[in-house]
């Protein structure tokens, strides 16, 4: 038994807004695979397997969705597997895609992750309709206070943050909110949601769809476009709930961070990654998941925020493609930042993309901050080593 | 090429018709008790894979309750499909290639009774064109099982015959529901639910659970006296519309079992996810399953049907077959959707 090299040769999105009533839930899926397919010079033939994640159900109100989706999925006569591991779904859907490629199941297998919440209340989804919707902000919001409180952070980083966020998603025209005069004025001034978290703080309702084609180094070969390869990936889970968590930095996110890193060959993740696609919902999740996945040091991830290192022009670019505060449709959330990973290590990243990106990190996280699935990509399976 | 991969240790959960317990609660002693079986420590294990459904409980996100079953501290490598447990423990098996970890566990597990099957199921058909008619599975299957009347394939004293048999197998199964010695003209004298269905041509409704540890080749000779190995797994989908299908077969199901190599030795035993009688038939002959083919000792989905764990049981009474009855070589089957929309086969083998 062994594992052979996956590379991404395809990548599809749709536009992101907060009601897609132009397309069927079908045709908001097939938007974004029919757009991987085309960019990786393929047709619905050349698929052999199909997996699909998205968040709850109740989002939509439609019950094991792929089952009616099969047929937009050209995945009929083939295996089509669905995914769901709240909202780090996008990228888990993505790992167990890559495993059916790397384990020599299959030559090549189309992801698709996808939300479209405004076919629902996802307030009420995330609560099953009884918590009155506390909604993931009212979870969030505390750990981050506990955050500012333990690092000593200035007020004005999450600001910052979604400042730059909304910037960087101007220059992609996928992304949901095109907020082309946002100032950290705005943002202070936006009304509060849940303290410290302002409204424009706080992540967008979207639908969207997010499709990736991943084959073996033969499928790579044969692409006219240059590939991504998926250098390591990583899935790690902890309880919710229990005396002695940390919610502010999760264990399983330390571990799976670490468990990454090893696997790809990165010894010094801020020095050997070029680029960084993290699930940030809510403004302060970058420095938290900066310090959470040891890219910085104890107290350090807001310095990075504040110094610009994690700007488009800094050391360490944070969602050049405008992250999870710009788009986000729940399920393909996930997806989205391993997707961008693979855009900027391919160079295909159009206005937003980082100059000389050759090693990207994909992130996602769910439930109560203890789903997490990471990818490292590289524009060439020595990505890595070629920077020691 | 795939390796070979072992079933080292399994377990269920008795089938409810309403369990006072959570999911979770129910599904811990299944989780340890396959662990225990297996041999090996629960912090042993290097992937876990749920299969769950969100709507069945009623509860978004209902799997992540169900990770205290499994024990999350320190954490775990994890994944969770909105599938029967079976498509988990496909998904473990695809990991398991890797050769990197050893041991991973599958399990899955459902609550039927909090809600009405018949409300709830239409969700779960094409949400434009099936949904607002209200198509629930009972009235499904019954236009499949009379689509398999007219074309001549079945009978309704054959379907009579197979609940006859389940039940009367099901007997000898502590964990069935439904169980009982009953005379096949005595069944065909009930009347019909929805034609031509009746009552006992039905699944019970169940809550319920199984779990199933898996090993590479190596570490299952070394923990495990009576490994089972998986041959062969597949699984395949084919058009949702139930009007574009040939509902008298399973064309999936076929496919699947010539990729998971059913046919490439004689079969002693079959566990069939036919949660209506007649399905039973249609995934015998998909399968190419001749007479001598002992199906469904355990009585199967008509004795005991946990959605989201009952196809996993399938694979569950498969191993126990070849491991505690001296079976050599079983098929195990599990199917999702409406009318045997999506199917997956798998091939087991004792030593």
């Amino acid at each position: 038994m062994s594992s052979e090299p996956c590379a991404i040769i395809g990548i599809g999105q749709t536009k992101y807004k907060k009601k897609r009533d132009d397309v069927s839930l079908p045709g908001l899926v097939r938007e974004a695979a029919q757009r991987a397919l085309d960019d990786a010079e393929l047709t619905w033939t050349d698929i052999d397997a199909v997996v699909l994640g998205k968040a709850p159900d109740p989002f939509e109100g439609v019950m094991m969705p792929e089952l009616s989706m099969a047929d937009a999925l050209g995945a009929n006569g083939k295996p089509l597997m669905r995914v769901h591991t709240a909202g780090s779904v996008g990228g888990s859907t993505a790992i167990v895609a890559s495993h059916l490629v790397e384990m020599g199941i299959h030559d090549r297998v189309l992801a698709v992750a996808y939300e479209k919440q405004a076919e629902g209340n996802a307030q009420w989804g995330l609560a099953s309709g009884k918590s009155g919707g506390m909604g993931a902000g009212g979870i969030f919001a505390p750990w981050m206070r506990t955050y500012i409180n333990r690092s000593g952070a200035p007020e004005d980083i999450g600001w910052k943050v979604a400042v730059k966020d909304r910037q960087n998603a101007c220059k992609n025209p996928y992304a949901h909110l095109q907020l082309k005069d946002i100032s950290i004025e705005k943002v202070k001034e936006s009304p509060m949601l849940w303290e410290p978290v302002h409204f424009l703080e706080s992540c967008p309702s979207s639908d969207g769809a997010c499709a990736m084609v991943l084959t073996n180094e033969k499928g790579a070969k044969r692409a006219s476009k240059p590939p991504a390869w998926v250098l390591a990936s990583a899935m790690r889970s902890e309880l919710g709930q229990f005396p002695g968590r940390d919610p502010v930095r999760p264990v399983a996110g330390v571990e799976c961070a670490h468990m990454l890193y090893d696997a790809a060959g990165i010894t010094n993740p801020r020095k050997q990654i070029d680029v960084a696609e993290i699930y940030v919902p809510f403004s302060w999740y970058e420095p938290m998941w900066l310090e959470g996945h040891d890219i910085a040091g104890p107290g350090e991830g807001w310095k990075m925020t504040d110094s610009g290192a994690t700007q488009i022009t800094g050391d360490f670019p944070v969602n050049a493609s405008g992250g999870v505060l710009s788009s986000n449709p729940i399920g393909a959330s996930g997806m989205i930042r391993f997707a961008e990973a693979a855009l900027q290590v391919r160079g295909e990243a159009g206005e937003h993309q980082v100059e000389g990106a050759t090693v990207g990190l994909g992130h996602a996280y769910g439930g109560a901050a203890q789903y997490f699935a990471m990818w490292i990509v590289g524009s060439s399976l020595d990505a890595v080593s070629a920077k020691k | 090429m795939a390796g070979d991969i072992a079933i080292i240790g399994y377990a269920q959960s008795p089938s409810w018709r309403a369990a006072e317990l959570t999911e979770a609660q129910f599904l811990f002693p299944v989780i340890t008790e396959a662990i225990e079986r297996a041999g090996i420590g629960r912090r042993d294990l290097g992937f876990t894979c749920a299969g769950s459904c969100d709507y069945l409980s009623g509860q978004t996100f209902s799997f992540v309750m169900n990770l205290e079953a499994v024990g999350a501290w320190p954490p775990i490598s994890e994944s969770h499909v909105e599938m029967d447990g079976a498509w988990a423990l496909y998904e473990a098996w695809v990991r398991l290639q890797h050769g990197d970890i050893d041991t991973a566990l599958a399990f899955g597990s459902g609550k039927s009774s909090p809600g009405v099957p018949a409300e709830i199921f239409p969700l779960q058909m094409d949400p434009y064109t099936i949904t607002p008619l209200g198509a629930d599975p009972v009235s499904l299957a019954a236009l499949q099982a009379r689509a398999l009347l007219d074309a001549g394939k079945i009978t309704e004293r054959e379907m009579a015959e197979v609940v006859a048999r389940s039940r009367k197998s099901a007997i000898g199964n502590p964990y069935a529901q439904v169980t009982g010695d009953h005379d096949v003209d005595a069944l065909l004298a009930e009347p019909y639910l929805t034609a031509p269905l009746r009552r006992h041509d039905l699944p019970p409704i169940s809550d319920g659970a199984s779990a199933l540890v898996l090993a590479t080749a190596d570490k299952a000779k070394e923990v495990c006296e009576r490994p089972v190995w998986i041959r062969g797994i597949d699984h395949r989908i084919e058009v949702h519309q139930p009007g574009m299908r040939d509902l008298t077969t399973s064309a999936s199901t076929r496919l699947a079992g010539e990729k998971a190599g059913v046919g490439r030795a004689p079969v002693d035993v079959a566990e069939l996810s036919a949660t209506f009688s007649h399905q039973e038939k249609v995934l015998c002959e998909a399968l190419g399953l001749g007479d001598k083919v002992d199906v469904n000792p355990s009585g199967g989905a008509l004795a005991a049907n946990p959605v989201m764990a009952v196809g996993l049981s399938r694979v569950v009474e498969a191993s126990r077959q070849i491991a505690d009855h001296g079976k050599h070589r079983a098929v195990a089957h599990a199917t999702s959707g409406q009318c045997l929309q999506q199917n997956l086969v798998a091939v087991l083998e004792g030593d």
